[in-house]
């Protein structure tokens, strides 16, 4: 007789909604947390997009621990002296069921993790899934750094983040590569709710989300300035190679950004409240490990499930979508006692009909088309170029016309019109 | 405007902001006869807390007790070996509050 039926590694968004939805089906089931209390080892861009919680969590938005929902969303590019930003907003993304939040991860973890508890899942902290238990090839429990800390399940489910030594141990990963990689640092930077107000032009709990393409010198990557109610997420993802291989380190990066023109103003006079860092799973579709064997299931980082791809970059979402579906899998194949991989085949299942699989699979070469060269420096290079050549006034001299403006440009930044139709091929069809 | 306009913090300063509860056991360790034949060395640059210090002797000293547990380390580390990589014992470690 096992410990328990079901052990989920890791109170992510990931781990506490599989532990959730194991819970209502009346498993018995143990969230382990390594950190002193959820989301305490977690760090992210800054935004939740919450509509799957829709069904998981109905009424969600009235307690979930938000610091400001984004009314404002852009998109920018820059150059090392320009900017060109895209500028959204709606005030309907600041009501119900509203689009998306920032939020603090200690908070919003704990948050999730207190509903699977309030589900009947034993939460316990302060425990690290130190490796697999295991009975031939199946999986049958996880051993911790606890005294006496084997414990056994019909179903372990990896939740345990992007290194998810879990997943590995248990064979489900290929080769690992660096290339697939990102890591994220960021500063929380406080400043007063009213200045943050009047700098991002929100009121009340609205705040605003910049995503930044051109912003990480020569390595590829992103920034990001994201608005909390008293502090700004304020951080760079940088592609681990090319870092590595670099000889800038990622505080300079981002001390770089921060002193850009478009983003100095911003941030001016902030305090650095708190400097995290984590390592993303960039590489989204192509990455993903095999993410069913006999007794476990990886759901979450740990399988990859963060999507990278420019114009939508969410994770968190994907989490807990995914983690759902894992907990309802393997709560079906528990109660059917069968929880092989042919038992728990359902999980995929599952997400191939959701967004999970769909948006990645679809999405597929996004992010290698966001990291290349053509996404990194031509476009913010050309926009930039041609913004300035069309807002620019010329007399006595008189305007150029856009085609001509164009032309300049991509001479200007390298960019072959071959080269360009492919690229552009090439998005509409990642994109499209 | 230049950087100088809105001095960034010092990196002392910036790795003070973060707690860590360190325990007693090294979650990661450095085998630095690896690092003398590794040409990369992409540890140095990359460590997001700047954990990697290259010796005069072409070694690395390592210390484990600031570390934000994120993995670059051992993912863009060239040479077989050279980083054991863990996590530390439960409720240890880096701990978040504001991420």
């Amino acid at each position: 007789m096992a410990d328990f039926d079901a052990i989920v590694v890791g109170a992510g968004p990931a781990g506490s909604a599989a532990a959730l939805e194991l819970a209502r089906d009346g498993r018995s089931v143990c969230l382990l947390e390594r950190g002193p209390f959820p989301g305490s080892k977690n760090m992210y861009g800054g935004v939740v997009y919450g509509r799957i919680l829709d069904t998981l969590l109905p009424g969600w938005w009235e307690e979930v621990p938000v610091q400001r929902w984004v009314t404002r969303r852009m998109t920018m590019v820059m150059t090392g002296h320009q900017a060109f930003t895209v500028d959204y907003r709606t005030e309907r993304w600041g009501e119900p069921p509203y689009n998306g939040a920032t939020t603090l991860r200690p908070d919003f973890d704990s948050w999730l993790a207190a509903k699977a508890e309030a589900a009947g899942a034993e939460l316990v902290c302060s425990t690290t899934a130190t490796g697999l238990l295991r009975d031939g090839d199946r999986v049958v429990g996880v051993r911790t750094d606890r005294p006496d800390g084997d414990l056994t399940a019909e179903v372990v489910i990896a939740c345990d983040g992007v290194n998810s030594f879990l997943a590995k141990e248990a064979g489900l990963y290929g080769e690992v590569d660096a290339e697939n990689y990102t890591v994220g640092v960021k500063e929380t930077i406080a400043l007063p709710r009213e200045v943050i107000d009047e700098r991002f032009a929100v009121r009340g709990d609205h705040g605003a989300d910049i995503e930044i393409l051109g912003c990480t010198g020569d390595v590829p990557g992103g920034g990001f300035v994201y608005t909390n109610a008293e502090s700004l997420a304020v951080g760079l993802v940088l592609h681990l190679p090319a870092l590595a291989a670099g000889g800038r380190r990622p505080e300079e990066l981002l001390a770089g950004m921060k002193a850009h023109p478009a983003i100095a103003p911003l941030v001016e006079g902030g305090e650095v409240k708190e400097y995290s860092a984590h390592v993303i799973p960039e590489a989204g579709y192509d990455m993903m490990p095999e993410l069913i064997g006999d007794g476990i299931l990886v759901a979450g980082d740990a399988a990859a499930m963060c999507l990278a791809a420019g114009i939508w970059l969410e994770g968190v979402n994907f989490a807990i979508g995914s983690g759902a579906a894992a907990g309802r899998a393997a709560a079906r194949a528990i109660r059917r006692r069968d929880t092989s991989a042919e038992g728990l085949a359902g999980y995929r299942t599952r997400l191939e009909s959701s967004f999970v699989l769909a948006d990645h699979r679809k999405l597929r070469d996004a992010p290698k088309l966001v990291m290349s060269d053509f996404a990194q420096r031509q476009v913010p290079g050309l926009l930039c170029g041609a913004a300035e050549q069309m807002f620019q006034v010329t007399d006595p001299d008189p305007k150029p016309g856009l085609l001509r403006i164009l032309r300049d440009e991509m001479k200007r930044n390298g960019v072959k019109a071959r080269d360009a139709a492919r690229m552009g091929l090439r998005a509409l069809r990642t994109f499209g | 405007m230049s950087v100088d306009s809105y001095p960034d913090v010092s990196f002392e300063a910036r790795m003070g902001t973060v707690e860590f509860r360190v325990h007693e056991r090294p979650h990661i360790t450095v085998d630095d006869r690896k690092c003398v034949d590794c040409s990369v060395r992409g540890c140095i640059t990359a460590c997001p807390a700047n954990l990697f210090v290259p010796t005069a002797d072409g070694g690395i000293l390592f210390n484990y007790e600031q570390c934000f547990e994120c993995g670059t380390c051992y993912l863009v580390c060239n040479e077989e070996g050279a980083i054991t990589w863990t996590y530390p014992e439960g409720g240890h470690g880096v701990t978040f509050h504001y991420s």
